[in-house]
């Protein structure tokens, strides 16, 4: 029997968990508020407006990551809840195809989170960018939100069918992804211009996150299947 | 003419959260069978059937699977066996209709087969349209059925499939089997419901502490 192309797999995987997100809501009607909610919770803490124009990179990214945590774990269980992970499996797919398809997804609904995040720190926290610093911007949310896609949809395979997955999956993946919260930082920080960053200070930190999307994007395509199948 | 052999274990250890679930099983099953497994609840059924869909290593003895060594390949006999576990592998917050449609593109059914299956099962028309939360335990199983009918396997391996179906879901599953078997597949399956599944069955085996008799 001939394999189904793996475009078709990404293809049907993709529309499968955004159908499904659509239909739920719960990134749009939990994860969404929860993360406004953090930003709001800084400004609170925080309450100066010297200070939360200096650190509003971090807390955005902060807001993503944890957010990642929720979305992951809730990928993984419409896919957990009723054995169709085992079903994929005996399908005699591509898992290297599966795991594309749920990074994309996931990544997609990291983005929309961070326009919203983003759109909450030019009105709570009063940032400014320049037109150069929004290219810096979109670049940066691009390539650090595919970079959590894969690491996510890796850590998230990893850990589904796992008891205690709900705290082992923060436990794991947190380590993990401070490169790209770090990078992601201080990227946003220069688009910015935060404490007086430079708008080209940030395409370094840029590229380091492309670097970290390539390896767990070609790591997590070979080591998807094998975790899975354990 | 010598009969076809699709499923040949000999000697065959399979070791599942560090016991060994199955213990020395040997059998075999011809093409075009149906087998019963009968046995009480952890005999090992599951992980035969488990095992016999390539999801469990061997750790001892030599397995084949549709003329796929198990014990070195297990992977590519996967895309040629369909499994039926306890859970009906469907995505609850798709409809009936978004679930045939999401394995049919991954299996490269076409929208005819669907609409087979889905007619066959009984879950077409308005029932199609409803999710699968919504179901009952039963159209849940016959969705998973007419989701393993688009697979068109030539090995169908089926644990517990009568559960939770009514008298008709049953008749229908029963005919479904025998066409399929017809069609040239072979079908294993485990059931507690011994009456209906001796007259469904070809030929019984008997799963004890992870050994296979003759029933």
């Amino acid at each position: 029997m001939n394999q189904t192309p793996r475009s078709r797999v990404v293809s049907a995987v993709l529309t499968k968990d955004l159908r499904i997100e659509a239909r739920s809501r719960v990134v749009t009607n939990q994860v969404l508020p929860f993360a406004g909610l953090i930003m709001i919770m800084f400004a609170f803490a925080l309450d100066n407006d010297d200070v939360l124009q200096r650190v509003a990179g971090g807390l955005i990214w902060l807001a993503t990551i944890f957010s990642l945590f929720v979305i992951v774990q809730r990928s993984f269980a419409i896919d957990t809840s009723d054995s169709a992970l085992d079903s994929l499996r005996v399908a005699g797919i591509d898992l290297s195809a599966v795991f594309l398809g749920k990074a994309i997804a996931l990544t997609l609904q990291l983005i929309a989170l961070d326009v919203v995040l983003i759109a909450a720190a030019f009105l709570l926290y009063q940032v400014q960018v320049s037109a150069a610093g929004l290219v810096l911007l979109v670049t940066c949310v691009i390539c650090a939100t595919t970079g959590l896609g894969f690491v996510g949809t890796l850590y998230g395979g990893l850990t589904a069918g796992t008891t205690g997955r709900e705290t082992l999956l923060p436990l794991l993946l947190l380590p993990v992804v401070a490169p790209v919260l770090i990078a992601a930082t201080r990227a946003t920080e220069a688009a910015f211009g935060s404490g007086g960053a430079a708008t080209s200070e940030g395409w370094a930190w840029v590229g380091l996150l492309t670097i970290f999307a390539a390896v767990f994007g070609i790591g997590g395509s070979l080591a998807f299947g094998p975790l899975i199948d354990e | 003419m010598p009969s076809e052999k699709v499923v040949d274990f000999k000697d065959v250890v399979i070791v599942y959260d560090n016991f060994p679930a199955v213990a020395g099983a040997t059998f075999s099953v011809d093409k075009g069978e149906i087998v019963l497994l009968q046995g009480p609840n952890g005999a090992g059924k599951t992980t035969l059937l488990r095992a016999c869909a390539g999801l469990l290593p061997i750790a001892r003895g030599t397995a084949n699977v549709l003329g796929c060594d198990l014990s070195t390949n297990r992977v590519a006999v996967r895309s040629r066996v369909g499994l039926l576990g306890h859970a009906n592998g469907l995505f609850q917050d798709l409809t009936v209709l978004e679930n045939m449609l999401f394995w049919s593109r991954l299996v490269g059914a076409t929208r005819q087969d669907v609409d087979q299956a889905m007619i066959a099962m009984g879950i077409s028309g308005r029932l199609g349209e409803t999710q699968v939360a919504k179901l009952s335990a039963g159209q849940r199983r016959r969705c998973a059925l007419a989701s393993l009918i688009v697979r068109r396997a030539q090995l169908w391996l089926l644990d517990e499939p009568h559960a939770g179906l009514d008298t008709q879901g049953r008749d229908e599953l029963d005919r479904t089997l025998r066409a399929a078997r017809d069609s040239g597949a072979t079908v294993i399956f485990a059931s507690h419901e011994i009456e209906r599944a001796r007259s469904l069955a070809t030929r019984s085996l008997m799963v004890t502490t992870g050994m296979v008799k003759p029933a």
